[in-house]
């Protein structure tokens, strides 16, 4: 069946870069996001890569000790700060959120603009600090280090206490949202699951973030005019500074995973054409998820001084964030039972997504381990298990998410052989790069060093190879993904036949989002009950 | 077993390191099998419900509360096992016993140096017999550094602040590298030393022989030797380049501007008061970063050291 795209919508019924810049719609909103968040992406990619090429020698290839330490801190604070915390959230959760529960727009669309401005202030004063003597403590700040360094660690800890407001004004946007502005006879439980996820991550960015933007504002203070918090040579405790950025750090982790769950719940369920497996179960896990997260950050710190007991509670606690992570996996393998499986491009990620997230869960487990952290801490094997949960999980869950609204977004299909190749490429590319620092770790690679002793030369020469294929992969998507916003077949409302309410208005959207008031008729995941097709006929409004 | 264990983890070194490699063992294995179950069955569903319809509808199921709990509490009673292995194993990492000889370990950039109760002290090589307790009370002069010994499975920051504690017993003899593995700047990656573990009447004789250049030992040669194991060459550089500090090439006798605005020639007091007061007189152009090394190095070092320099000639 040929589909048009529809004659008037969200882009083009009012243009001008004036309509952009002021514009209250939450789908133009994600759009900017989009250009801003995943320019710092290519950005952090770049560090990425200048970093893998330096390693591949101990010795200097491209840059000495000091540009290096600047490159890694670089390379960790844009990708935390700009790219992951607001990617899902602020991309796909502003586009998408309102268009599943049938709202019109956010509770708060001026706030939602605003949100995007002080991101854009933040992302200034990042790139303010780079060219104006960089940054080399990494994105942890540790104190008496920052404290010392000559580098512009006042404007970058200014740009992550701004980037800190804009997330919390996001967070906040949504909880209301998500409380309000539900179509009628939407209630909690026939919420989709990428809605519960978006919730349970809002909650986090509004309780966690006030603390992470007080750290900052105290070690401004301790730099600017030395008032002894963390300072030892002034009474002050420098394990009390990572006590106060672990606990907003860690929570911040689950700000970064969350979201990609919400994502692979609705991937998994719509290329299987099933009812989602254990849908209160998945729900409620974020939720757990999102509590818990609070009461484990002191395993960052087993090694640092803090008292055994505290070590051995956090230890303890820590094991319980796995097993709602282990909940999701596994209904989520129930789901796909007895389902429908088509492997189209979203659900290769998906897949991509299960895989590599066992086994950054599984390597949580070793670090949680108290005995055998103590060997780890601070070794590639800590590299390697964070990427494996951050790109093996969000990442792969952002670009589930894009490949599979990319036709709603912009109203047509990109090129899906070019798409699996890049899956494929970026799967085996990120294997390559990080599997072997695992073992790396083990072996007592440190990690941030410039230099090594010749013994992990070919294991670092390996990994480069692995970063250059991802970074090829990348690249591959970039283009085809852009070129489909021009050139791509339209795609019709409801290309992947899913049962989620976005699917029920035309691609693009128009500026209201729907046509007159939305109202439920079936459930997010009716399967069983419902046949939905890629065209508006069956999605009358009521 | 054996294979899996070299591959991924370095020489057990010390006591605790087979306790700590055997849970490593039994985590990877569980974790292997419940990946390769995840993985299989996923691959296998894909294949066997490939859609076969356009419509792709799908039947109805019953939700099964009993799946649910079985697979919340079948993980949670494995880590719950993990849990208190770990935990016991850690209590035995960090109670040192009671029969421990004890070293002061200082940790600074970017070097680490050893004080031994019987007054020898050493730089960037720690030296410990085989078979004995070694306790480490470990402090920093600077920002936080991490003393790490992959052989020994022990690692612990050291702070500016307060002291801070670890200890390991070596099972053999050998050299094991010592890295720091809390980020401390510009020389962090070369902040590396040895453990080096001799036998115990090898390591009775060393303590007592203290320092000083070996039989038939030039003292150039002995100087060269010090320039490496207290770190020097982290900063100063042998081929003329400027690095952290000014450059050994050509140093004796040569002129230099001091940031007070005076001039000096570099001479044999010269050296030994940059060595024990680095902050009495310094080359304008560089920060003043080095660390004193009074009550490190012996006069005999340091004679060493100048003989060392003056052999570096343009």
């Amino acid at each position: 069946m040929e589909h048009t795209i529809p004659e008037k919508h969200y882009l083009n019924e009012a243009t001008g870069w004036k309509s952009w810049l002021m514009t209250l719609d939450h789908k133009r909103i994600g759009i900017l996001y989009m250009i801003m968040v995943m320019f710092s992406f290519f950005l952090g990619g770049v560090f990425a890569l200048l970093l893998r090429w330096e390693l591949i020698s101990p010795d200097k290839i491209l840059m000495g000790p000091e540009m290096y330490n600047q490159a890694f801190s670089l390379h960790g604070i844009i990708m935390i700060f700009l790219f992951i915390i607001p990617s899902i959230p602020a991309i796909l959760g502003n586009f998408v959120m309102p268009l599943m529960i049938g709202a019109k727009d956010v509770a708060f669309p001026r706030l939602n603009l605003a949100s995007w401005y002080i991101y854009v202030i933040g992302f200034c004063f990042a790139v303010y600090a780079l060219f104006t003597g960089g940054i080399d403590t990494g994105w942890t700040f540790y104190t008496p280090y920052s404290n010392e360094t000559t580098t512009a660690v006042i404007p970058i800890l200014t740009a992550a206490f701004v980037l800190g407001f804009s997330s919390i004004f996001t967070g906040l946007n949504f909880i209301v949202t998500i409380h309000k502005l539900r179509a009628p006879g939407m209630t909690w439980f026939q919420l989709p699951l990428f809605v519960w996820a978006i919730y349970a991550t809002a909650l986090i960015q509004v309780l966690a973030t006030p603390v992470l933007g007080i750290t900052l504002a105290l070690l401004m203070l301790e730099r600017v005019v030395g008032i002894g918090i963390f300072d030892p040579a002034m009474g002050g405790d420098p394990v009390l500074f990572q006590h106060f950025f672990w606990f907003y750090s860690h929570p911040a982790v689950y700000i970064m995973i969350l979201p990609g769950m919400g994502i692979i719940s609705e991937l998994i369920a719509t290329f299987s054409h099933r009812r989602i497996f254990g849908y209160k179960f998945i729900a409620f896990s974020s939720l757990g998820i999102a509590f818990t997260g609070f009461l484990v950050w002191g395993h960052h710190m087993f090694v640092s001084g803090q008292s055994d007991l505290a070590a051995v509670i956090f230890s303890f606690l820590t094991f319980f964030v796995g097993i709602p992570s282990g909940i999701k996996i596994l209904n989520w393998m129930a789901t796909m039972y007895k389902g429908s499986i088509s492997l189209d491009t979203p659900m290769l990620w998906a897949l991509s997504f299960l895989i590599l997230f066992s086994i950054g869960g599984f390597t949580g487990i070793v670090l949680g381990t108290l005995s055998i952290d103590v060997h780890l801490h601070d070794t590639y094997f800590v590299v390697s298990h964070f990427h494996y949960v951050m790109v093996g999980g969000t990442v792969m869950a952002i670009f589930g998410g894009l490949h599979y609204w990319w036709p709603k977004i912009w109203g047509r299909m990109y090129n899906e052989t070019l798409a699996r190749i890049a899956v494929v490429l970026i799967f085996v590319g990120f294997n390559v790069t990080f599997f072997v620092q695992f073992i790396m770790g083990t072996q007592g690679m440190p990690r941030r060093y410039y230099t090594y002793l010749p013994q992990f030369q070919g294991m670092h020469g390996f990994s480069s190879i692995g970063a250059l294929i991802m970074g090829v992969g990348f690249l591959l998507i970039g283009i085809y993904l852009i070129h489909a916003i021009f050139k791509g077949k339209p795609a019709g409302p409801n290309p992947w036949r899913a049962l989620t309410m976005e699917w029920e208005t035309p691609s693009p959207p128009r500026a209201g989002n729907f046509e007159g008031a939305q109202r439920l008729t079936h459930g997010p995941y009716d399967y069983d009950k419902v046949v939905p097709e890629n065209a508006l006929k069956q999605y009358k409004t009521l | 077993m054996d294979t899996t264990r070299s591959l991924f983890l370095p020489p057990q070194g010390s006591t605790v390191a087979s306790d700590v490699d055997a849970l490593f063992g039994f985590i990877f294995w569980i974790s292997l099998f419940f990946f390769v179950g995840v993985t299989a069955i996923t691959v296998y569903f894909c294949i066997k419900y490939k859609r076969k319809s356009e419509t792709g509808q799908t039947t109805p199921y019953v939700e099964s509360l009993a799946l649910e709990i079985t697979w919340i509490v079948i993980p949670t009673i494995l880590l719950m096992v993990i849990f208190v292995w770990g935990f016991q194993d850690f209590v035995r990492l960090h109670i040192v016993p009671a029969n421990s000889m004890e070293i002061k370990v200082t940790g600074q950039k970017w070097f680490w140096s050893f004080n031994y109760d019987e007054g020898a002290t050493g730089v960037g090589e720690l030296v410990v017999p085989v078979g004995q307790p070694v306790k480490l009370l470990m402090s920093s002069k600077d920002v936080i550094h991490s003393f790490f010994v992959p052989a020994f499975r022990i690692k612990m920051d050291v702070l500016p602040n307060r002291y801070t504690i670890t200890w390991f017993e070596a099972t053999m003899t050998g050299e094991f590298e010592i890295y720091c593995t809390e980020f401390c700047g510009k020389g962090h990656s070369e902040m590396w030393g040895t453990v080096k573990v001799l036998p115990k009447d090898e390591f009775a004789k060393w303590l007592e022989a203290g320092s000083g250049p070996g039989e038939g030992e030039s003292m150039k040669e002995y100087g060269a030797r010090m320039f490496v194991k207290n770190a020097c060459n982290t900063c100063h550089s042998l081929d003329g380049s400027k690095n952290v500090g000014p450059t050994f090439q050509g140093l004796f006798g040569r002129r230099e501007v001091m940031s007070d605005g005076t001039t000096i020639t570099v001479d044999e007091n010269y050296i030994r008061e940059s060595i024990l007061s680095p902050m009495a007189k310094q080359v304008v152009g560089y920060d003043p970063v080095m660390p004193t090394y009074q009550g490190i190095l012996k006069d005999v070092d340091i004679d060493g050291l100048i003989a060392y320099i003056k052999s570096l000639e343009n």
